[in-house]
């Protein structure tokens, strides 16, 4: 740590903690931030520029970084553009700089900085993407350019989400946040209070400041370990505002275990906090920005203001000569602690031809040269400033003033962001040169350097020294030549000027075109430059030039802290039936449905998913089988208008229904179109249950309770969902009858025909049964509560012993309702209508329901629309897939030959037992009236496969439905 | 991510609610003919300003209300049950 001061600093000298930049060892204390550290060593050089390579150092000591973007290693986990100002050093940090190659020092890609002609702003455009330019330079530009790289690795961290209410929130443990949340809580309001920082203080722990006769730092840590001794005060270090959003909501990021070399267990590496506030006060501060010059980015040049908090709060000496710039008074702080810590002060360089007030007079006390009203005029140096020439600002001989820092200040911008967010105006302060905040549109006020006021005593109502520096300050005209406006992005003051010359004159566009403010740094350091380069380019004021949208996050979080612990299987929710945990101990292997999981098939000894199917299909159709169709949406309908409610959402008649009876419904969406479909048993007078497709429950759930609220307030009836409450397993094959007598009481099974309910008992459990078959063959539905699923299920199993009953899947289900002809939401796209399905003559009674209207529409009723059709290899053994395209034989002879008119594609295909070959149901132009018995070609772009193919009705297996019925 | 003032659960986030519709439209009859069924089915108003929309409160009491609400500052003016008397 050659380069640390002998005392001083908030860090703690005891412990020393090693780490690792760009594979060579260091050394720093606790306290320090990488950057510090790094600094304290003598590294200068952190960073190359974003996209001419330039070697870059430490500018800033905040989020506003615009350069020392780092990617942190270790600890499982790769982090790019880590801001080296903000990480806390721990012991055995590992870190690397990035875009740089092969090494930081010896970069090849600074060749990028020779060819900065053919890298104008909007290079991206003019080059035009896509374009045989952009060919050309793409691979080139892109290695080039950039920031860190990601990992594709798994994030190995945990992180959470936290919801929390408070009456005050305030964004910044500063002097006015202090004051503020303990003004606020000792009114007895529950506060909360956020510091981005690991301590408290803000710029009370770099400004050398005393309050109340104490040092800066001990005087927040005092009103900090206050506010924490209050029951009503909740204060979060290490956690930064990012988004402020609507009705007082702010998003908050607590950095809970990055500071540690090792995470306690159970402890998340970050937490998001979600915090609805009755009203938030932004003590957000003020960000120091730079004066512009020739070669402003040398390693070396840095903030005034970050220059004093290495030096004072991590006692680091940064250099051995100094020049300090500044068109305020701030700065001159700046050049008094650097001499003060034995660091020789060239100059102090002030735009200003004439400061005044006591600055410039504890300048000369101390010794140090004033050159008023002058201005930088160059920079020399390489991976380190050499030195700087100042000019007079009115013109005259440049002098040239050897030094290996530069200490910059052009004024602190408040720190608007959170309050514009929030919706918040802003009012440009010509004097400033800056934005103070304006009138609000929700609860919240700005307070202290927030609001571009810097008087200490007035902010903390604590007796101070004479401290005080006003940051107003004239702007500079930047003398030619390179002159970085944006650090992070490589934005130079031509690049401004040709964004205006080319007519990119909003400031959205001048953001856009020359990436001003685009950085991972957001244009803290920077926004305010640019816009006052166009302003003058355009002859403008500031304010006519304005600023573009302040959008969260205010600094970078990460994406692991964003999706928070909804990840993996937390992504959603999976939904799991009674069954779930039988099936899984039974080789189920599983398929989403929706939220919902379910059983695909049960796999046996060495058998494949189309094994398993196949066997489980055909063992239906055979014997029977028992499957989990607890997914189905059931939605309870009671009320005497309930009947009149079904005749209004479906196509086909219910009057006739009687109770004790279950019937087929087809729904339509208002445009026309299939919506959704399931069957409905009238359980009472006005009682009946409807079911719904799995993947539709919830939507025609809430469909219903939109008509009843909004379009037929008058029906006197009420939906509820049951769907969770009643477990369902259809029992279905020919033996299904058997098995049931067996296990159920309470019904002569021989009264119970086709879609006839009754009510039975299964073990003493009170249960429906439902006629009902999906698959074709002689089935029920058997409803029953769900915590006696398990029960049933297993009853059913050991009771059909003698009739070898098996569970069957989902991929089985498939089988036999394709065989059918039974569409599903693959067939109910959303781009079908009933008579497409083959369900026409359903939509046949003459009574108004929904989409009726809409059906009858032209395009609608055309006998050319894709109908449904089945499919049957002509070869009688060719799988089909889902979605193969539908093409003519013209089109695939001798090979398809793409783009060609698709006729239709396969919605869903299956091997058939019953027939013994691949099947596949399809959406086919003109549907079986004009193509029954035709060829057909399906074809698969993707897989490059044609299957020749047979167009047959799509009621493959028993077209009458006599075994249903049996 | 702003509040919406449930009639019967009071202030709730956004997030437990869906947005249902254009609460300024009225179904039409089952004769009113093509064209109002074109317009009820696909014509949208993207208004700027107070607007009134239906959401449900899906993740509460499940009650469809209607929310008056200005799209440019989502300033929630109103919130009542969609049927009335609920």
């Amino acid at each position: 740590m050659s380069n640390r001061l002998a005392d001083g600093g908030l860090i703690d000298r005891g412990r020393r903690l090693r780490f690792r930049f760009d594979g060579r060892g260091y050394e720093g204390f606790q306290g320090d931030t990488l950057a510090s550290a790094l600094l304290a060593n003598g590294a200068r050089l952190v960073g190359r520029s974003f996209k001419y390579h330039r070697p870059r150092g430490v500018f800033a000591a905040g989020v506003e970084e615009p350069n020392a973007l780092v990617t942190l290693l270790g600890q499982g986990r790769r982090e790019p553009n880590a801001r080296a100002t903000t990480t806390e050093l721990y012991d055995g940090l590992v870190a690397e700089s990035q875009n740089r190659w092969p090494a930081l020092s010896v970069d090849l890609m600074a060749v990028n900085g020779l060819l900065a002609p053919l890298l104008p702003a909007g290079f991206y455009y003019k080059t035009l993407f896509g374009g045989p330019g952009w060919r050309f330079f793409e691979p080139w530009v892109r290695r080039a350019a950039g920031l860190g790289k990601g990992s594709t690795a798994p994030d190995l961290d945990r992180y959470d989400h936290k919801y929390a209410h408070c009456e005050v929130l305030v964004v910044g443990a500063g002097p006015a946040g202090l004051a503020a949340a303990l003004q606020a809580a000792d009114g007895g309001e529950r506060v909360m209070l956020v510091e981005q920082e690991p301590r408290v203080g803000g710029s009370l722990l770099w400004d050398r400041r005393t309050l109340d006769g104490r040092d800066g730092p001990a005087w927040a840590e005092a009103q900090a370990q206050a506010l924490a001794a209050m029951d009503n005060v909740t204060l979060l270090r290490r956690t930064s505002a990012f988004g402020y959003y609507d009705d007082n909501l702010v998003a908050l990021v607590e950095r809970r275990t990055d500071h540690l070399a090792a995470a306690p267990a159970f402890t998340t590496r970050q937490r998001v906090w979600w915090v609805r506030a009755k009203r938030v006060v932004l003590a957000t501060g003020a960000i120091e920005q730079p004066l512009l010059f020739p070669d402003n980015d040398r390693p070396g040049v840095m903030l005034a203001g970050a220059a004093r908090a290495y030096l004072n709060r991590w006692a680091v000496k940064l250099g051995s000569r100094a020049v300090v710039y500044t068109n305020n008074d701030t700065a001159y702080a700046c050049a008094l602690d650097l001499a003060a810590a034995g660091i020789e002060v060239a100059a102090l360089v002030d735009l200003r031809p004439a400061p005044d007030g006591p600055w410039p007079a504890r300048l000369a006390e101390a010794g140090i040269a004033l050159l008023a009203g002058h201005r930088l005029v160059g920079c020399r140096g390489g991976q380190s400033v050499h030195g700087v020439e100042a000019a007079p600002v009115n013109g005259g001989a440049a002098k040239p003033l050897g030094c290996d820092l530069v200490a910059v200040s052009g004024g602190w911008a408040p720190a608007v962001h959170l309050h514009a967010q929030a919706g918040g105006r802003l009012g440009y302060d010509e004097a400033l040169g800056a934005y103070r905040p304006g009138p609000v549109r929700q609860a919240h006020e700005s307070v202290g350097a927030a609001t571009g006021m810097f008087e200490l005593g007035q902010i903390t109502g604590a007796t101070v020294d004479d401290g005080d520096a006003s940051p107003v300050g004239p702007g500079v005209e930047p003398a030619p030549g390179k002159v970085f406006v944006d650090l992070a992005d490589d934005v130079t003051a031509a690049d401004v000027e040709l964004a205006q010359r080319e007519g990119y004159r909003s400031v959205e566009h001048l953001k856009r075109y020359t990436t001003l403010g685009m950085g991972a740094d957001q244009g803290k350091t920077s926004n305010l430059a640019g816009q006052s380069l166009s302003a003058k380019a355009r002859a403008e004021s500031n304010a006519a030039v304005g600023y573009p949208s302040f959008r969260p996050p205010y600094a970078p979080v990460t994406i692991g802290a964003l999706a928070g612990a909804d990840v993996g299987l937390r992504f959603v929710p999976q939904r799991r039936t009674a069954l779930d945990d039988w099936h899984r101990r039974h080789g189920a292997i599983f398929v989403d449905a929706g939220h919902w999981r379910r059983p695909r098939a049960y796999l046996r000894n060495g058998e494949t998913l189309e094994d398993a199917y196949v066997r489980e299909a055909a063992h239906v159709r055979q014997s029977v089988g028992i499957a989990d169709i607890s997914t189905l949406g059931k939605i309870d309908i009671q009320g005497p208008d309930s009947l009149e409610l079904l005749q209004r959402v479906y196509v086909n008649d219910f009057a006739s229904l009687k109770v004790g009876r279950a019937r087929y419904g087809l729904m339509l969406r208002e445009d026309g179109l299939a919506g959704d479909d399931g069957t409905t048993a009238r359980l009472g007078e006005h009682h009946y249950l409807m079911t719904t497709t799995t993947g539709h429950a919830e939507h025609t759930l809430s469909r219903l309770e939109y008509h009843l609220a909004v379009d037929w307030p008058e029906l006197r009836c009420v939906v509820t969902s049951v769907t969770e409450q009643w477990a369902a397993i259809a029992v279905a094959g020919p033996s299904s009858r058997d098995l049931l007598r067996e296990v159920l009481d309470g019904v002569d099974l021989d009264d119970v025909p086709f879609l006839a309910v009754a009510d039975v008992t299964l073990d003493g459990v009170a249960c429906r049964l439902f006629r009902i078959s999906y698959s074709g063959e002689l089935a029920y539905e058997l409803h029953l509560p769900a915590g006696f699923a398990e029960a049933a299920w297993t009853r059913l199993l050991s009771a059909g012993d003698g009739l070898g009953v098996a569970p069957y899947g989902m991929e089985a289900m498939g089988a036999l309702r394709i065989e059918k002809g039974h569409v599903t939401h693959a067939e109910m796209n959303g781009q079908t209508g009933a008579a497409d399905l083959g369900l026409g003559r359903m939509a046949k009674a003459a009574k108004p329901h929904v989409g009726r209207a809409m059906s009858q529409r032209p395009a609608l009723t055309d006998a050319e629309r894709p109908a449904l059709i089945g499919l049957v290899p002509t070869d009688g053994t060719t799988d089909f897939k889902g979605g193969m395209h539908l093409l003519r034989e013209a089109d695939v002879t001798p090979a398809p030959s793409l783009p060609v008119d698709s006729l239709g594609h396969v919605t869903s295909w299956s091997y058939s037992p019953a027939l013994g070959m691949p099947i596949a149901l399809a959406l086919l132009n003109g549907g079986l009236a004009a193509n029954d018995g035709a060829t057909v070609y399906a074809h698969d772009p993707m897989g490059g496969r044609v299957v020749r193919a047979r167009v047959v009705s799509p009621h493959f297996y028993d077209p009458k439905g006599e075994r249903q019925r049996g | 991510m702003f509040l919406i003032p449930c009639p019967h659960c009071g202030p709730r986030a956004q997030t437990e609610f869906h947005y249902g519709d254009d609460a300024r439209r009225t179904r039409p009859a089952d004769d009113a003919g093509a064209d109002a069924w074109f317009d009820f089915t696909y014509q949208r108003d993207n208004p700027k300003g107070p607007h009134r929309e239906y959401w449900q409160h899906v993740a509460g009491c499940r009650a469809w209300i209607v929310v008056e609400r200005d799209t440019v500052t989502h300033e929630i003016l109103s919130a009542a049950p969609a049927k009335a008397g609920t």
